[in-house]
């Protein structure tokens, strides 16, 4: 049991670990973390891009 | 279907099927001016909110304590945590998407109303999350928050500090509060349908006015 | 809602021309997507996880804090006992948005009684040494003010001692019993006593986390993660995780005056942002807001293949 469960614990370890001290910018009187920073920029792309993108036409009118 | 007769059961049943018959209630088209991706972000917030609400299913199964012993209890904590970013990512594009449509156009006020309901029902759902983790964060967060709801009389009569209390409200009160708005909120999108472009005429002979171009 | 003279009606949808979609289709690959999205994101990134601090952990880490906030709990001077409500009575201490005072209005309904609460009965649940039962005895017998006597001196010997031994003085039984709290915190004992209070099932934490605020050890991890309340801290994450962006208006006001310094901040954002709340809300109904989509044309850019079908049949009409 104790080994299946340690083995299930290595593959659910994420690859990437967010945690230890975070990085933060400084702007003037801002201060945003770079993770927050990512998700609004994301935001501002995927909107932008869902403005400008051709959407798939139909299969004619009726 | 009568028309007439069946009581108050027949007369709830007439109106609703007035309102939003099947073929109004889930159409297989749609207006022809229907044709940009902002509007698949209407969807993903509720296929978002879908799988916030099934993530928070499973840690609800096993119990608020789980997630911080079991490395598959971290890994769903993880699904609960990211479908919720995702579904505020989508829903806030979703917002941007309908302001800039002027989506409330055409007795739709009452649509773009129960949506900024939600988002701010949204908002405290997560906030309650954030309270019940049971780890530092939550320690910390409560003890801010308090003094804004102090402040206003509100922490009187909800304590952040009471874990009990915040999770009941996470997992039972906020939860039933939303998933009624959202249920509402697409009920009003089909009675009124899509709204039209602005300025839009639907006969062509008359094309958009000048003002369109003001 | 009443229009412009001129802006015509919003016509039905049903009016124009139709293409076919397929609802269920598009909600059916909606919710495969943010599902492998979700699945990939909590794979790589999984979630923060800080261990809580406790009662414990903090009197171990940082024994002269908790000494120094235990006296000021005893002497009802730290922050929960001069908080006003839902607390505790204290005159001017609620908040007010402008004449109106809710946080008064609203009443103690989570009584605190620091003294009682977080020390003394603390102390008398637990076995105690003789040296223990004769400190809280002097403290019973003791009138107010020689009490307050006592702890505001002792809180200022151990300022001044900066962490090290205060110096002699007329502290009463204080030391003795700040001295046995901090050993109860250190052996774990006080974070059950001040949680279950005499019962067996308790969830609600609203003293411990109390007696925690009250120190600065817990601020001072805070504010090394970024969560400070100047620190923009409402929106930010332990270690590198996104955190509550959307909070990104609410924590922007503590930032900037005359919020910044003003002692009914949290009442006076808390307000502004029902307003502009209410605002969004009501964004259909308020003149000019409403007409800012039709003034930055971005709808142009969404609806442009209506827009220019629209254009080309008129040019062949003409």
């Amino acid at each position: 049991m104790t080994g299946h469960a340690h083995s299930v614990e290595r593959v659910l370890s994420p690859p990437i670990d967010l945690n230890g001290t975070g990085r933060y910018v400084h702007w003037g009187v801002v201060q945003l973390s770079v993770a927050n920073l990512v998700v609004i920029g994301v935001m501002l792309v995927v909107f932008v891009a869902a403005l400008l993108l051709p959407f798939p036409r139909g299969r004619g009118r009726r | 279907m009568s028309e007439v007769g069946g009581g108050w059961t027949g007369a709830v049943r007439r109106r609703a099927v007035r309102a939003l018959p099947p073929d109004k209630l889930l159409p297989d088209t749609q207006p022809a001016y229907m044709a940009s991706w902002i509007y698949v972000f209407g969807v993903l917030t509720v296929a978002a909110l879908i799988v916030v609400l099934l993530t928070g299913g499973v840690l609800a199964l096993k119990g608020p304590a789980w997630w911080h012993v079991s490395g598959t209890g971290t890994y769903v904590n993880g699904l609960h945590l990211w479908s919720v970013e995702l579904f505020m990512f989508f829903m806030v594009i979703h917002l941007w998407g309908k302001f800039f449509m002027a989506a409330w156009r055409g007795r739709r006020a009452l649509t773009w109303v129960t949506g900024a309901v939600c988002f701010f029902a949204s908002i405290g759902t997560a906030f309650t999350g954030y309270l019940v983790q049971q780890n530092f964060d939550s320690q910390w967060i409560a003890g801010q928050a308090k003094d804004g709801l102090n402040s206003v009389g509100i922490g009187a009569f909800f304590n952040v500090l009471d874990f009990g209390q915040m999770l009941m409200w996470h997992i039972v009160l906020l939860p039933f509060a939303l998933g009624l708005l959202t249920v509402w909120h697409i009920l009003l999108v089909r009675l009124r349908g899509i709204v039209p472009p602005i300025d839009a005429a639907p006969d062509p002979a008359e094309g958009p006015t000048q003002e369109a171009a003001q | 809602m009443t229009r412009r003279a001129g802006k015509r009606a919003v016509p039905d949808p049903a009016a124009f021309p139709t293409r076919p979609y397929d609802l269920v289709k598009e909600f059916t690959i909606a919710l495969v997507v943010v599902a492998l999205l979700t699945a990939g994101l909590a794979a790589v990134f999984s979630s923060p996880d800080v261990k809580p601090v406790t009662l414990a952990s903090w009197s171990r880490a940082d024994g002269a804090d908790f000494t120094a906030t235990a006296v000021s709990e005893l002497g009802g001077t730290s922050g929960t006992a001069q908080y006003g409500p839902p607390y505790n009575h204290t005159p001017g201490a609620a908040q007010k948005l402008g004449p109106v005072g809710l946080q008064s209005a609203a009443g103690v309904r989570v009584p605190v009684d620091t003294a009682n609460d977080f020390v003394l009965r603390p102390l008398r649940n637990a076995p105690e040494p003789p040296a223990v039962s004769a400190g809280l005895a002097a403290w019973t017998a003791a009138p107010a003010a020689r009490r307050q006597a006592w702890t505001s001196a002792y809180s200022d010997a151990l300022a001044k001692a900066g962490g090290g031994a205060p110096a002699k003085g007329d502290y009463g039984p204080v030391p003795v019993l700040i001295a046995r709290l901090l050993g109860l915190a250190r052996s774990g004992a006080l974070d059950g006593e001040l949680q279950a209070e005499g019962k067996f099932y308790q969830t609600d934490y609203t003293r411990p986390l109390l007696f925690l605020s009250d120190g600065s050890y817990l601020e001072s991890r805070a504010r090394a993660e970024h969560l400070g309340g100047d620190q923009w801290g409402m929106m930010n994450e332990t270690g590198n995780y996104p955190g509550q962006a959307w909070l990104w208006l609410y924590t922007f006001w503590y930032q900037i005056e005359p919020f910044k310094s003003s002692g009914n901040a949290d009442a006076l954002i808390w307000g502004l942002m029902a307003l502009l709340s209410l605002g969004l809300m009501l964004v259909p109904f308020i003149p000019g807001v409403r007409s800012v989509p039709r003034w930055t044309r971005v709808h142009r850019l969404i609806w442009r293949t209506y827009y220019r079908e629209q254009a080309v049949e008129r040019n062949s009409q003409e």
